[in-house]
């Protein structure tokens, strides 16, 4: 059984923002909503890194665990995918969320919340919708996973910074590049959303 | 002179591009001479020992996208989810059962002489209003918010997924606007009561004599006695905190931080928890646990012997104005 994870390789990752694009592009992700995003750690300093992130789809991820109304949940791939049917929009997944990851269109005045939107490593939606429908993509966006193909951001990377897949196999790739290089910033996020760090 | 004038200029402007403290900035060398990136490497263990999170330089307009990673996201969880759970459910719990041991053991308190038939004010109607804004929006909040909480656990495999997100979905609009109602009302009770809730010397003599749960005696007290004062000041104080904190939460975004709606949530949750365990022992000494009790709030009169065994001090006050009142009449 695979177990689908992000990894961004931060020495290869030149900020170009292409995953974001591609993402918004690919998933037609509502306005002011980013699903992925870059973000440069000590810019301009000695050591900065630029780092792309969405939703890690955690292990024992805290959003579907404090969820009211228990929508969100991961599939047997570890893909943490969600119920906008069900979503009420509270906002407790995005007080959980060690990433940032859950994001509300705004839908009234103030702050009121609506339905939560996230990354769903392009695997539809975790409704009732039929996978790859017009219905799934006009809810969730694009279901490549379907198709038996990974999340667009990190397929184009131009550098292949941003690796998805099978956890073991994305971390063994890492690991070959840390030890060919003889360095690396280490898997980023990878302690908090899955209780482990590659071993290079 | 000229070229004095001129090296000192280079010096200067050397200085002021920051040349002279190139040597921190330089590449640190590796064992073969070459430069080593990694030797400049950041690591996130060590940026997450240095502060609870990890934020940078984020290009979308979108500024508080810039926090990378805050692991305290898990912490909370734990909290929602164990400590909140089991805390409130104990809180809860434990409360009813020692007010059913309260109702068995010591019963409804009477009025000991018996009703006189004679009535007295005790409340005029905007108190009663301020009162029962504040007491019907409680319990709306009350129960809408003990839903986020148990509702997954208690009503969802009841009712089923579907139905219980519309109950919710509806919650959280009623929960998010009858908040100011609350709000209003409670600070509309903060400022009318404040007066008659100032610790007064015969509050001692009440505490003294055990209050109102020895049923041979009585004893002294004024218009409120110090288990009101109690209800009201903790009742102020725990309507403070939870305004404060709702609003912290009605509002993310402006000016506060992920962590600071976190810190908000879990004050709110506490002081909720705590707020609902209190209410519930007013509810209770309000309603079945003291006869002649709830007309007060209810019709905003009470019976004479009532008054006369609870608040003695007040009823000889309140006699006394209306016996001013009647001996000097409007000329």
């Amino acid at each position: 059984m695979s177990r689908m994870k992000f990894l961004c390789d931060a020495e290869r990752c030149i900020d170009c923002n292409a995953c974001v694009t591609a993402c918004k592009n690919e998933n037609e992700v509502p306005w002011g909503i980013n699903r992925r995003r870059v973000v440069t750690i000590n810019d301009g300093k000695p050591g900065e890194r630029s780092v792309s992130m969405a939703c890690m789809h955690c292990t024992d991820p805290p959003c579907a665990a404090v969820c009211p109304v228990q929508c969100i949940y991961p599939t047997e791939d570890g893909v943490v995918l969600h119920n906008k049917d069900l979503c009420i929009g509270c906002g407790y997944c995005f007080y959980a969320c060690p990433f940032g990851a859950p994001q509300y269109p705004q839908v009234g005045n103030f702050g009121t919340r609506g339905k939560m939107d996230k990354c769903t490593y392009c695997a539809g939606g975790g409704g009732t919708e039929e996978p790859g429908s017009a219905a799934e993509y006009a809810k969730y966006g694009s279901n490549r996973f379907a198709e038996g193909k990974l999340p667009l951001c990190a397929e184009m990377c131009s550098t292949k910074s941003l690796l998805a897949g099978d956890g073991d196999i994305i971390a063994q790739l890492y690991g070959e590049r840390v030890r060919t290089r003889g360095y690396g910033s280490g898997a980023w996020g990878w302690e908090t959303a899955y209780h482990e760090d590659t071993k290079p | 002179m000229f070229v004095l004038v001129r090296n000192s200029l280079v010096i200067f402007a050397l200085l002021v591009l920051g040349v002279g403290e190139a040597p921190s900035l330089a590449q640190k060398l590796g064992t073969d001479g070459a430069p080593n990136p990694d030797a400049s490497v950041v690591n996130q263990r060590t940026l997450l020992e240095q502060a609870p999170r990890i934020e940078g330089r984020i290009d979308i307009p979108d500024v508080k996208a810039s926090v990378l990673i805050q692991p305290a996201g898990r912490t909370w969880d734990y909290f929602h989810e164990v400590l909140l759970h089991w805390g409130g459910a104990i809180m809860l719990l434990g409360t009813l059962a020692m007010l059913i041991v309260a109702y068995l053991v010591v019963g409804p308190l009477r009025i000991s002489a018996g009703r006189s038939g004679q009535k007295i004010i005790r409340f005029i109607a905007f108190e009663r209003f301020s009162h029962w804004l504040t007491a019907t929006s409680f319990v709306v909040l009350a129960l809408t918010g003990l839903n986020i909480t148990f509702g997954k656990i208690l009503l969802l495999p009841i009712v089923g997924p579907e139905t219980f997100s519309e109950i919710s979905q509806i919650a959280k609009y009623l929960h998010n606007f009858v908040s100011f109602a609350f709000m209003t009302g409670v600070a509309l009770i903060a400022v009318i009561f404040f007066r008659h809730n100032l610790p007064q010397r015969v509050d001692l003599e009440w505490i003294r004599q055990g209050g109102g749960f020895i049923k041979s005696k009585h004893a002294p007290a004024g218009r409120f006695n110090p288990g009101e004062k109690m209800v009201y000041w903790l009742s102020v104080a725990a309507g403070l905190f939870i305004s404060a904190s709702g609003l912290v939460l009605l509002f993310p975004f402006y000016g506060t931080t992920i962590a600071d709606m976190q810190i908000a949530h879990v004050v709110h949750a506490v002081i909720a928890m705590l707020f609902v365990a209190l209410i519930l022992a007013h509810i209770y000494i309000g309603t079945i646990g003291m006869e002649g009790a709830f007309e007060a709030m209810g019709t905003g009169k009470v019976d004479l012997n009532w008054a006369r065994e609870h608040h003695d001090r007040w009823l000889a006050e309140s006699l006394e104005d209306e016996r001013h009142s009647a001996a000097t009449p409007a000329e």
